[in-house]
């Protein structure tokens, strides 16, 4: 065999490694009923395609192969370990019982589930919500531990660390691989859901670091969400990638050159990538059918309004504060709160949007959280309310832990300086 | 596999209870114990006393040291337990759920190691 098939087939096997390592992870896991043995298996699997596939040809059904082999291939090291512990050989004996029909070769929808099984496990409510987003990361989208480490400003070790606890608890605590029931699917689909966009949001607008867009997570999550909508076509899943591709469509307009932060309203509009609108558009509208106005599908309503604006000065903030009010109803929180009033401050006026933002204060509910001073300031400099806007972005400012916003800030700041009523 | 469900209550909550309160959740509890009972998911199910009837039993250095207490943070306290036998952690979680005291407290569901198993698995 020359060098250029060979490299041409190990090109093909790196291909498949990428495209279908995490299907036979996922039914790996199913069969052998661990996430460590399984993850073995799935390195055996392909150093033995490594070293047969050149030499017997690749097999008709690569996935199969994979999955079997794996699956053989931890039997066989179970009983190797077993002769120094009997409760392994115990294990290999049942593993290999169960073999009857040949897992590999049992229908899709079976192997697709296995896909969902992975997930909801990973997402388990009992895991903290730092070991599901890593644990998602690890096992479902396949990223390396340093790069979690390095999308969450984190150290590996630390990363592995909150994996390994998860794998422990799954197996101590035996939460089951399994996909929930109807009667409990909607609350556990929330927790994938919520993984899901705090992935997302984590890239597209970082808690903390120096800069804007981590693009890398971004798109990591609108893949798991595809992967979401293509296993399980629920509204609020189709609403949450709806979301993401509508708010990632902006990701090239939303900071400049130099890395700066730039808002909704001074957004080169011809920037904003249409292909991503049209297919959170067409989304939304599937979602929409279904009837159900869940927060994801009226998070998206709102996006899709802005998208379809063709300026800042055309869009319907009627409907947007109609939006807000259903989501106001759907998923009550001081945050959407605070951006119904925006969104009434553009319709009615910075009066009537201060208004509402200062009963929310009021109530002590969102002090300690930038945007709602920043938002403050901001109604404030358009009231020509110089000194008070002054205060309300020096509060902002101490309260931001991003860079870009800092300097966003700043500039704000900077430019109240230079005139009194220059906004 | 066995998990220990652990009811906790804010007991100062418990106290200020009108009777035919406390006497409809004691009802609940007892039918809910008779159907997992029924069921084959109970092991045993007892209520406590509460925490001032506690005592705290340490040996350190080889003396032992019995004092009051509990003295716990926390505004909740342990105020009884539900062992049961559950498939795996969701129907655990399914049937802890299902305690009539999880309305007014929190139950902590707690996997239960077989140590003899364990010990021979080392």
């Amino acid at each position: 065999m020359s060098h250029g098939v060979a490299g041409e087939l190990r090109e093909r096997i790196d291909r498949l490694y990428r495209s279908e390592s995490r299907r036979v992870l996922a039914t790996l896991i199913r069969l052998l009923g661990d996430f460590d043995l399984a993850e073995e298996a799935l390195q055996d699997a392909f150093m033995a395609a490594m070293e047969q596939w050149p030499r017997d040809g690749m097999p008709a059904n690569p996935r199969a192969w994979l999955i079997s082999t794996g699956r053989f291939k931890s039997i066989d090291r179970l009983r190797r370990r077993a002769r120094f512990d009997t409760m392994l050989g115990e294990l290999a004996a049942r593993l290999d019982d169960r073999a009857a029909p040949d897992p590999a070769e049992q229908d899709d929808d079976i192997l697709e589930d296995d896909r969902l099984r992975l997930i909801f496990t990973c997402c388990h409510p009992a895991l903290s919500p730092d070991a599901q987003v890593a644990m998602t990361l690890r096992e479902v989208c396949g990223l390396t531990m340093e790069e979690i480490a390095r999308a969450f400003l984190t150290s590996p070790p630390t990363v592995a660390q909150r994996i390994v606890r998860a794998k422990a608890k799954i197996r101590a605590a035996r939460i089951p691989y399994e996909v929930p029931p109807r009667g409990e699917l909607t609350d556990r689909l929330e927790t994938v859901l919520h993984v899901a966009y705090l992935v997302f949001t984590e890239g597209y607008a970082p808690a903390s670091g120096d800069s804007v867009v981590r693009s890398d997570l971004a798109d990591e999550a609108i893949r798991l969400g595809r992967l979401l909508v293509e296993l399980l076509p629920e509204p609020e899943a189709l609403g949450l990638l709806a979301l993401m591709l509508l708010q990632d469509s902006r990701r090239a307009a939303r900071t400049s050159a130099d890395g700066d932060l730039i808002l909704l309203a001074d957004q080169d509009r011809s920037c904003w990538n249409r292909e991503r609108i049209a297919e959170g558009t067409a989304l939304l509208e599937r979602a929409i059918s279904s009837g159900q106005l869940g927060p994801n599908v009226l998070q998206a309503a709102i996006a899709a309004a802005h998208a379809e604006a063709p300026t800042a000065q055309a869009t319907d903030w009627d409907r947007i504060v109609g939006l807000y009010d259903l989501l106001a109803r759907a998923d009550p929180s001081p945050v959407i709160e605070l951006n119904r009033a925006v969104a009434v401050s553009m319709r009615d006026g910075p009066s009537s949007g201060l208004a509402l933002i200062d009963a929310i204060l009021e109530r002590g509910l969102l002090d300690a959280y930038h945007l709602a001073h920043a938002a403050r300031a901001d109604l404030l400099r358009r009231l020509g309310r110089t000194a008070d806007a002054r205060a309300a972005y020096q509060r902002a400012l101490e309260l931001t832990r991003q860079e870009p916003e800092r300097r966003f800030i700043e500039q704000r700041l900077n430019e109240l300086a230079r005139g009194p009523g220059g906004g | 596999m066995k998990y220990l469900c652990l009811v906790y209550a804010d007991e100062a909550q418990l106290a200020v209870m009108p009777q035919s309160e406390i006497d409809a959740l004691i009802d609940e509890t007892v039918a809910n114990n008779q159907e997992l009972q029924a069921s084959g998911h109970l092991l045993l199910a007892q209520a406590l006393e509460h925490v001032e009837a506690a005592m705290t039993v340490r040996v350190r250095n080889g003396r032992l040291s019995a004092t009051d207490g509990p003295f716990a943070e926390s505004n909740e306290q342990l105020g009884g337990f539900v062992f049961i036998e559950a498939r795996d952690l969701n129907e655990a979680v399914q049937i802890a759920g299902r305690i009539p005291s999880a309305r007014i407290g929190s139950i902590e569901v707690r996997p239960v190691i077989d140590l003899l198993r364990e010990r021979s698995a080392r």
